[in-house]
């Protein structure tokens, strides 16, 4: 072997999770504890509207009589509320957001994260939200796609904005008391993304949003709603990264989008949050309610997600089919290894006739990880000709690793066509053995065979997402290959 | 659980407690020993409802609400149940074991053509004559503290049947264990069963359940299956009872190196039927064929549970459930499969596929795999689906009634699950069975012949 080769081998198989640095910024911390009084705290700080106020007491009040869901597959560690921060913003953040105003150490994480805040520099034409701990940072392109009528801003800013707007539709695909999680991030979100794009408006942009955790012992609880309305169009891009700490960081967020008559939303993410160290210390608990609904007829959601990071992943995003002849679609890879747990599937509930949705989810497992994929396909009694597709294969890298699925189906009209299908295999060794006889190596060839796999997947993603995404699945599985 | 539920289970738990010198005096102290850990578990856990996820899709807490009598004492019947039925299925020869609202019939015949050294009796007779066999497998895969269902079995079970085939010995001709309810009230019945098939044998059970009163009736059985090395055990259980019965039975089998066993439930008729299949594949090379076939109408409701254990390596399962669902016939299916760490090899195949006939039916699927081993091939796959507009077209035009067409096709959809069927004569049978229940014709029982007069229960 080359000395060139072992060099590419020792990188290979030493790389680390590459976001782990931690940026040293000043903070406005809140003292740790959850109490009706830190929740008052929030809202002071954000000088929010009463209206908000009662939401988050009521969310509060509801989430005292709830307990942490134990039905997934997982091992949860033991999640303290009172031995988390809930608040924590970089300080001195001039309120109009310029350019020049933000700490430069701020825009050098940024950088280094591969999201640069200046416009100038923005070569693919992508509005990013850069959200840090509880703060939107900022809104980059805000005023550009202010003239199509596009609002895209921080939720804060939304709220003072467009108090209307949040009144109206926050809280009404997930309520408060949806669940748990739900109702924790209800009571103490900080920040999150707002965007509404109008009748008739295609919005000539993606729009992102890009979370990074930074201080430590925090939590972070962000929100972001989205509304389409009728005949419009929208591709959302969702990106994070946190630093690499030995204890478990909470990250507990709530997606809401509405889609009216006739209007597309495509929502992609791509997560990788730290997923913790080999031997499974630290790591981000990932327990996201992504939901979505189809209101108008015609209405088109997809839903796209890598998910690559995170110690423990729970996440289901899920769409809601009410108007007629609306469309559903969930892609996903979900790729654990070490000692990560995923959780992860779809809910497709149709309520509406002639509505159709596919599911395709690809899970990849390696060293001691679990990866499940948990969904529930549900046609009521007055939706006609319902079709569902739901596909979801698991391929298993080592034999300490677990694969899992569990899809709920429960039709009561006799018109759907409700399918399922699910295979668990490992990679074939004459799959290996013929790529290594054309002069690959095996974990060239693994690579090439677990891009493959999840094409299908990859392929749905925005461009600038797609290549990310594959990178990040080759780092994900390295040292996996036995 | 809910105070409804904790309500009837403190009736059930009364019932124990109320009957308990009955249940203790005919039992031996190890069935006893069971029976308190069992009550102890069905005391903390309950009836189990809906939020449980096993039970998510049938709701049993309303029909044990009910209130039924129960038997502690062997019954006597004035008619000979020999004399007074004969199952008329030509050709198939069998030994019949007669058994009277759970209990051995006691003028059953002697089998004395059975092999040697085969037990077949009642298990009431076999845990006095046979003690050491009953304890060395009794609730021992059916445990008392898993299932509150199972524990409700153990703790209440008095007889059932006894079935032990030694080393080498092959049964000739088919097990066919009759099972009949009949009663002037409603009745609540609980039969315990214990099989147990040494090294290189082999045997067929057809169990059939029938009601012969239009009464309610309630049966909890519980069958516990242990088949040795390299034995073939086959067991069909053809459940054909009326709008009125609630039947639970479970299947607890476990499997030894290159065993081979076949289970084929076929649920025709019920209220309301639930079946747990679980299967334990404990050694190498085991095949494991695990089917189902239900027809519903009107309102019932039929929920079929298995669990498939993969515990060892290169072991093979296959399963296959197929359900036509008509009028406001609700059904549920939950099939689990776990294949262990160190289960390399394996192969685990699952299907369940299903037909509604009206928009009022409901069906409810839920198939889980969990794998833990990475050199494995395991699928499965769920359909719900209506029959197929362009075959119905195909068949009409040629010059087939719609009527006659969509007979065939729900024909032909349900033969995948009877063509499996591994005894002769039985297939044939049960094919006619089958068609005559689709075409709605099933107020008389076209497989056995009785001429037992059905008493009209006042409800």
């Amino acid at each position: 072997m080359s000395e060139k080769e072992k060099n590419i081998i020792s990188e290979v198989t030493n790389s680390d999770y590459k976001y782990g640095f931690v940026t040293d910024i000043e903070n406005d911390i809140i003292p740790k504890g959850l109490n009706e009084e830190v929740i008052r705290l929030i809202s002071a700080k954000k000088n929010e509207p009463q209206f908000l106020l009662d939401f988050r007491l009521k969310a509060y009040n509801q989430l005292l009589k709830m307990e942490i869901p134990n039905w997934a597959h997982l091992k949860l560690p033991k999640i303290d509320l009172q031995d988390i921060i809930y608040y924590s913003a970089p300080k001195e953040l001039n309120p109009d957001k310029k350019f020049e105003d933000i700490d430069p150490e701020l825009v050098k994480t940024f950088n280094k994260l591969g999201i640069p805040l200046e416009e100038q520099k923005i070569l693919s034409g992508v509005a990013v939200d850069a959200i840090i701990d509880s703060m939107s940072i900022k809104t980059t392109f805000k005023e550009s796609l202010a003239e199509r009528g596009v609002i895209f801003c921080s939720f804060s800013d939304a709220v003072k904005e467009h108090p209307d707007l949040i009144r109206k539709y926050m809280g009404s695909v997930v309520s408060y008391n949806d669940n748990y999680f739900a109702a924790l991030n209800s009571a103490v979100f900080s920040d999150g993304s707002f965007c509404y794009i109008p009748k008739g408006v295609r919005c000539p942009m993606e729009l992102s949003t890009y979370f990074r955790i930074n201080a430590a012992n925090t939590g972070q609880f962000e929100r972001t709603l989205i509304i389409a309305d009728d005949d419009s169009y929208v591709s959302y891009l969702e990106g994070c990264t946190a630093p690499q700490r030995d204890e478990h960081q909470l990250h507990a967020a709530i997606v809401e989008i509405v889609v009216n008559t006739n209007a597309e939303v495509k929502y992609s993410t791509v997560q990788n949050w730290y997923p913790g160290d080999k031997q499974g210390k630290g790591g981000i608990l990932n327990f996201v309610t992504k939901r979505g609904i189809c209101n108008g007829d015609n209405a088109k959601l997809s839903w796209n997600q890598v998910e690559t990071g995170s110690a423990i992943t729970w996440k289901y995003p899920s769409c809601i089919l009410k108007g007629n002849n609306s469309i559903a679609e969930f892609y996903s890879v979900a790729v654990t290894n070490n000692y990560q747990q995923a959780d992860t599937g779809t809910k497709m509930i149709h309520l509406g006739s002639n509505t159709k949705s596919r599911v395709v989810s690809k899970g990849i497992s390696a060293g001691h990880s679990n990866n499940s994929y948990r969904g529930l396909v549900k046609v009521v009694k007055k939706a006609k000709n319902v079709r569902n597709y739901s596909q979801c294969d698991s391929l298993l890298l080592g034999d300490k690793s677990g694969a899992h699925t569990f899809p709920y189906i429960e039709v009561k009209n006799k018109t759907a066509i409700v399918e399922h299908e699910a295979t668990t295999s490992k990679i074939g060794e004459d799959q290996i053995f013929y790529c290594n006889q054309r002069g690959i190596s095996t974990e060239d060839a693994i690579g090439l065979i677990v891009n493959g796999y999840a094409k299908e997947v990859l392929n749905k993603m925005p461009m600038e997402f797609a290549v990310e995404a594959q990178k990040l699945l080759q780092i994900s599985l390295e040292g996996s290959v036995g | 659980m809910s105070n409804k539920a904790n309500k009837t289970t403190d009736k059930l738990v009364a019932l124990y407690e109320d009957n308990k010198a009955d249940l203790f005096e005919n039992s031996s102290d190890f069935i006893n020993q069971e029976r308190k850990i069992a009550i102890d578990y069905f005391k903390k856990t309950g009836i189990p409802t809906t939020k449980n996820e096993s039970y998510k899709y049938t709701d049993l807490e309303p029909v044990f609400a009910n209130g039924y009598t129960k038997f502690f004492e062997r019954q006597k019947f004035n008619v000979e149940l020999n004399k007074a039925f004969q199952c008329q299925v030509p050709n198939l020869d069998t030994y019949t074991v007669l058994f009277s609202n759970g209990w051995f019939y006691e003028k059953n015949s002697e089998y004395n053509s059975l092999p040697k050294g085969v037990i077949l009796q009642s298990f009431q007779k076999a845990s006095k004559e046979h003690p050491e066999l009953v304890e060395k497998y009794y609730s021992k895969i059916a445990k008392p503290n898993d299932d509150s269902i199972v524990s409700l079995n153990t703790a209440l079970s008095q007889d059932g049947f006894f079935l032990y085939v030694p080393k080498n010995t092959i049964i000739d001709k088919p097990i066919q264990v009759i099972n009949l309810l009949r009663s002037e009230k409603d009745l609540m019945v609980t039969q315990r069963n214990l099989v147990v098939l040494d090294e290189n044998s082999s045997a067929k059970l057809i169990i059939c359940d029938h009601a012969l009163s239009i009464c309610r009736f309630l049966t909890n059985t519980v069958t516990e299956v242990n088949v040795g090395e390299n034995a073939i055990f086959d067991y069909y259980n053809l459940q054909k009872q009326h709008n009125l019965t609630t039947q639970l039975s479970s299947v607890f089998i476990r499997q030894k190196k290159n065993s081979n066993v076949l289970t084929n439930t076929l649920s025709l008729h019920g209220k309301l039927i639930r079946n747990n299949v679980s299967i334990l594949l404990d050694d190498e090379g085991c095949e494991s064929n695990v089917f189902g076939l239900f027809l519903a109408d009107k309102d019932q409701h039929i929920d079929n549970y298995t669990f498939i254990d993969h515990a060892k390596p290169n072991c093979h399962s296959n399963e296959l459930y197929k359900g036509i669902l008509d009028d406001e016939a609700t059904g549920g299916f939950n099939g689990k499969i776990i294949v262990r760490q160190d289960a390399q090899k394996t192969e685990a195949l699952q299907s369940n596929k299903n037909i509604l006939l009206t928009d009022n039916a409901e069906m409810n699927t839920k198939p889980q795999l969990e794998i833990y081993a990475d050199d494995v091939k395991c699928s499965h796959g769920a359909t719900i689906g209506q029959i197929d507009e362009d075959a119905l077209f195909y068949l009409r035009s040629r010059g087939i009634n719609e009527k006659e067409a969509r007979m065939m096709l729900m024909y032909a959809f349900a033969h995948e699950i009877l063509k499996k069927i591994r005894v002769d004569s039985l297939d044939v049978q049960l094919i006619d069975l089958v068609e005559s229940r689709l075409r709605g014709e099933f107020s008389k029982c076209d497989f056995c012949n009785y001429n037992v007069k059905a008493a009209n229960c006042p409800k």
